[in-house]
């Protein structure tokens, strides 16, 4: 079975649920509130992502953290590639805005 | 499309701030607009693949906002929500920023938008987001990373599709 980041990134679940731990690290529980499926469904998107290596499970007390592991992710881009590209789509969009704004302007 | 500009972002290590830099082919009265008006931020401001929602806008001096973000899956729904320190028109506004999806409060940032005009009709945006700490800010910059991943996605589409015509 194919085990590697694009493995990781390929479903848009599996995604958001590193979108949230990269912002901070979570219990199973505080993640699967932020989905509408199954509380299973989620543990196997986190355990295809640990194989993968993007999560790392940690045991504090008696609760379970999931964290994000950043190092692996640079396997697939500078680590504010994704970032940039990302403001890089808004900011192109805006400037059809903009550029549509201009022409109604011009017609008044 | 017109000459693109270029996006820069920077992001020193271990500091706890970022900084954003664009310029528009456009007066900065209509790139205000563009920020300012909900009909105009529901245009652009949502991440690919989400559905944006803007729950409340009142952009002004003492005012706050909500927005939410819904994955088109219906796998989540991502809230976003501070309050407006200042709307001075058209050049600058200031407001906090803070992710509903954590399981504490507190991780608030700082943003500064600063539209400066230039020559020819054109004008600089310059934002400054300013964070709790250098992890909060770290792992923001981490989370932006659907919009780059999706590109990413529709390389290796065309790379599959160009390899299966090949063969």
């Amino acid at each position: 079975m194919r085990r590697d980041v694009f493995q990781a990134i390929a479903d848009p679940t599996r995604r958001a649920i590193l979108t949230l731990i990269a912002l901070q690290a979570m219990t199973p529980n505080a993640l699967a509130e932020h989905f509408d499926t199954s509380r299973q469904a989620v543990s196997k998107h986190i355990k295809i992502l640990t194989e993968c290596q993007l999560v790392n499970q940690e045991q504090n007390g008696r609760e379970i953290y999931y964290h994000f592991n950043p190092q692996k992710m640079k396997e697939v881009a500078d680590w504010l590639a994704p970032f940039q590209k990302m403001w890089e789509e808004r900011f192109d969009r805006l400037d059809n805005i903009l550029e549509n704004l201009k022409a109604k302007e011009n017609a008044k | 499309m017109l000459n693109k500009n270029a996006t820069k972002i920077t992001a020193e290590e271990g500091k706890q701030e970022f900084f954003i830099e664009r310029e528009f082919e456009a007066p900065r009265e209509l790139v205000f607009r563009a920020f300012n008006e909900p009909e105009f931020l529901l245009q652009w401001l949502g991440p690919k693949d989400m559905e944006m929602k803007i729950d409340k806008y009142d952009n002004q001096s003492g005012g706050s906002y909500r927005f939410v973000h819904s994955l088109c899956n219906g796998g989540g729904e991502f809230g976003f929500n501070g309050v407006i320190h200042e709307v001075a028109s058209p050049e600058r506004i200031i407001r906090t920023f803070e992710f509903e999806g954590l399981p504490e409060r507190g991780h608030v940032s700082l943003e500064f938008l600063t539209l400066i005009e230039l020559p020819d009709n054109r004008t600089r945006l310059h934002i400054q987001s300013v964070f709790k700490s250098v992890e909060d800010r770290d792992g923001l910059l981490q989370s932006g990373m659907e919009g780059g991943m999706n590109e990413g996605f529709r390389k290796l589409d065309e790379i599959f599709a160009n390899s299966i015509v090949n063969n």
